[in-house]
């Protein structure tokens, strides 16, 4: 593996050896010096072109357990309001000298063009609504951590799935895993031709509630909701939200996720976002593992400590 | 000088032909079998097609305004390199030709014939109509916005009732911009996955299916830019059956890619309208074979290489398309000599009212093909390189161009 740029590229066997990974460490990460020299001496380029802050913060805590080197490029006062362009940001970050990029950009293909103009490797951390697929593993690995398997599980992915790269990369992994996917959202959120995705739809969260192990709940953005996409927040919520009576009609041992930032009172009831089900703050904690995962198999071809 | 083309097989009025070929002084002389040199300069034809230049509906010359994309010099440079005799410059310049001295300003006779088309409105704005009279009495026979849909049906109904009057057409970028706002490919499967927001095939359709009725009200002739869907060739093949006066383009990449492409991301497939479906695709190749699709128009839209060297959404639309037309063309679609020319010379000239026809004693517009000769597209004439077809060995060869000026091609040393 050079790249980790679509979920598109790993296979079953890819997946569950970045889990496998990841499972070790998250057992770093509990200890009393959470930290490996693993990735001592190099340096890991961060380009991020989007508002991400938790992304970016989960790969630089996954650099530095790793003991590399952190250089950050971020949209706020850097030349992009100058108007310089991707590939010349990208070409002087190179000459910096980093042995990994990692691009987060609004754009989809933007960490592709990045591996083409420097012939470094690359990360994908959310190009457009295209992929992101660090995230789709850190989800894989909270579930199978959970559950203790992802093949098999059932699981419904809820809201903006039209304009999501989370959808897209979950959905990809959940299908070359075996868990069996039904996207659940208005139609004007559901994909466009979704038939060519291959999996189930819904129209409405009740019809999904009493036989799913996982509700993957979406974030929202409000502002589509001024009858562009939909009529109105309220009738989002009536349709779709995951209100506390539906929480409680969830089968026993079901879990609720979701990327983050959360609108509370929107996609998620506060109190279930807070309750015993959720499984978020696991998500972020899985993410840096699985993040240190990742790097440490595109720049080293050893076994871990 | 005094110029025999030999051993081709030449477009006359009664078909393809063996003839020998004098051009003497800017038009063909004699056209006749067995014609011995006597100080001519004797041009070998042997295997080739002889017929009328190539016509182009559909170039963007960019001059004024944006001539680090490609200017006049270059654009028929690229133009001749192509075997085109005659180019409609598109009006989508900065300034757009809105009015009659910008006309006259890009219009050029020689080497080749550089045709201005006009705006249908100020500043291809939509909102109040271009100079049409001031237009029309500087040339312009075509006008569009293209790039950019008239999009009012009452506005474009006004426009059509105008440029009726006056003799011309007018000729629609179909484009729904409700439909097709902040897309950036074909809306389908590929779109779906890439998470990129699509241009549907629907956007093209009603805005044609719309415009047809304003013909039918208007009775104004209207020519369809770059027709790229299955539904569209339906819709024309039913207007024509209708009997009213329309029109229709479509563009070699048209003919030759689909939107499986842009799973590279490449923004080298970006183009408006997109690339569609394989079932498109043969729809389009279906109506040129039969002629519900009169012409070919390249729709060359150089770009330079640091304006595609972005993302494929940031990327600017369209691929140059002079220098590979005919080349793509005769890949894509199987044509006889006689349609062959007929698609990229005698029917296009004809949308504008021109009357470019076979080979005739008179005739000035003449280019060589070898539809078998072999050649790679590595020296572009354009100023720009954006092309799918870039450094690749591609089939049919334009060999000599002949125009009022004489013999206008150059060599591969670049020599006339
Ligand atoms: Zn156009």
């Amino acid at each position: 593996m050079r790249d980790l740029l679509s979920v598109d590229d790993l296979d079953r066997a890819a997946i569950e050896d970045l889990l496998d990974l990841g499972d070790d460490f998250v057992e770093v990460l509990g200890r009393d010096v959470p930290k490996v020299p693993a990735l001592r001496g190099k340096t890991i380029g961060l380009m991020f072109y989007e508002p991400s802050t938790r992304t970016r913060l989960s790969f630089d805590r996954a650099a530095k357990a790793l003991s590399a080197d952190v250089l950050t490029f971020t949209v706020g006062g850097s030349s992009v309001s100058k108007g310089e362009s991707l590939k010349d940001t990208a070409l002087t970050l190179k000459a910096m000298g980093p042995h990994l990029m990692v691009v987060r950009h609004r754009a989809t293909g933007a960490p592709w063009r990045v591996r083409d103009w420097t012939a470094l490797p690359v990360v994908n951390a959310g190009d457009g609504a295209h992929q992101h697929p660090t995230q789709a593993l850190l989800d894989l690995l909270t579930l199978r951590r959970h559950f203790g398997k992802v093949d098999g599980l059932r699981v419904a992915i809820v809201g903006d799935i039209r304009h999501s790269r989370v959808a897209r990369s979950l959905a990809g992994s959940l299908q070359t895993m075996g868990s069996s996917v039904t996207l659940v959202a208005p139609s004007t959120l559901l994909p466009i031709h979704v038939e060519s995705w291959e999996v189930d739809t819904a129209g409405g969260i009740d019809q999904v509630l009493g036989e799913v192990d996982v509700v993957y709940l979406l974030r929202i953005q409000t502002e589509r909701g001024g009858g562009e996409v939909f009529p109105s927040v309220a009738e989002y919520v009536s349709r779709f939200g995951l209100t506390r009576r539906r929480a409680d009609l969830l089968p026993a041992d079901s879990v609720v996720m979701h990327p983050g930032p959360m609108n509370r009172g929107v996609e998620i009831d506060p109190q279930v976002a807070d309750g015993p089900r959720a499984l978020v703050t696991h998500q972020v904690s899985n993410g840096i593992a699985v993040r240190m995962a990742v790097l440490f198999r595109l720049l080293t071809s050893e076994v871990p400590e | 000088m005094r110029y025999l083309i030999t051993g081709g097989s030449v477009l006359t009025e009664s078909g393809p032909e063996d003839v020998d070929v004098e051009f003497v002084d800017g038009s063909v002389t004699r056209l006749e079998a067995g014609i011995q040199p006597d100080e001519h300069q004797v041009i070998d034809a042997t295997d080739s097609w002889v017929g009328p230049g190539f016509f182009d509906l559909h170039t963007h010359l960019r001059e004024p305004g944006q001539e680090w994309k490609e200017d006049i010099a270059s654009g028929m440079a690229a133009a001749i390199a192509g075997g085109f005799t005659s180019v409609v410059a598109m009006p989508n310049t900065d300034p757009v030709i809105d009015a009659g001295h910008l006309a006259r300003q890009i219009t050029r006779h020689e080497p080749i014939r550089v045709i201005p088309s006009g705006a249908v409105t100020l500043g291809q704005e939509g909102t109040q109509l271009a100079h049409l009279d001031d237009l029309w009495a500087a040339g312009v026979r075509l006008f569009t916005d293209d790039g950019y849909t008239v999009a009012d049906a009452g506005l474009l109904r006004r426009a059509m009732e105008y440029v009726a009057q006056l003799g011309g057409l007018v000729a629609q970028h179909a484009e729904d911009p409700g439909l097709c706002r902040n897309g950036h490919m074909h809306e389908g499967s590929v779109s779906s996955r890439l998470g990129i927001t699509g241009l549907p095939a629907a956007g093209e359709e009603v805005i044609i299916a719309r415009d047809l009725k304003l013909v039918e009200l208007t009775g104004c002739r209207y020519h369809i830019q770059h027709a790229s869907t299955a539904a569209t060739v339906e819709l024309i093949r039913s207007a024509k059956h209708a009997g009213l006066p329309v029109t229709a383009e479509v563009t070699p990449h048209h003919l030759m890619l689909d939107h499986r492409e842009v799973e590279s991301m490449d923004p080298v497939y970006k183009m408006y309208p997109p690339l569609r479906t394989p079932d498109d695709v043969d729809a389009l190749r279906a109506a040129l074979v039969d002629g519900t699709i009169d012409a070919v128009g390249t729709d060359h839209a150089p770009h330079a290489a640091f304006e595609k060297d972005v993302t494929f959404e940031e990327a600017p639309r369209g691929i140059v398309g002079l220098e590979t037309a005919a080349s793509i063309v005769r890949a894509a679609v199987e044509l006889d000599q006689t349609s062959f020319f007929e698609r990229m010379a005698i029917a296009p000239g004809g949308v504008l009212g021109e009357a470019a026809g076979p080979i005739v004693v008179g005739s000035s517009d003449l280019v060589v093909f070898d539809p078998e000769a072999e050649w790679t597209f590595d020296r572009p004439r354009s100023k720009s390189a954006n092309s799918p077809w870039l450094n690749q060995r591609l089939k049919g060869t334009v060999t000599q161009v002949f125009t009022r000026s004489g013999l206008v091609s150059t060599d591969e040393e670049g020599e006339s």
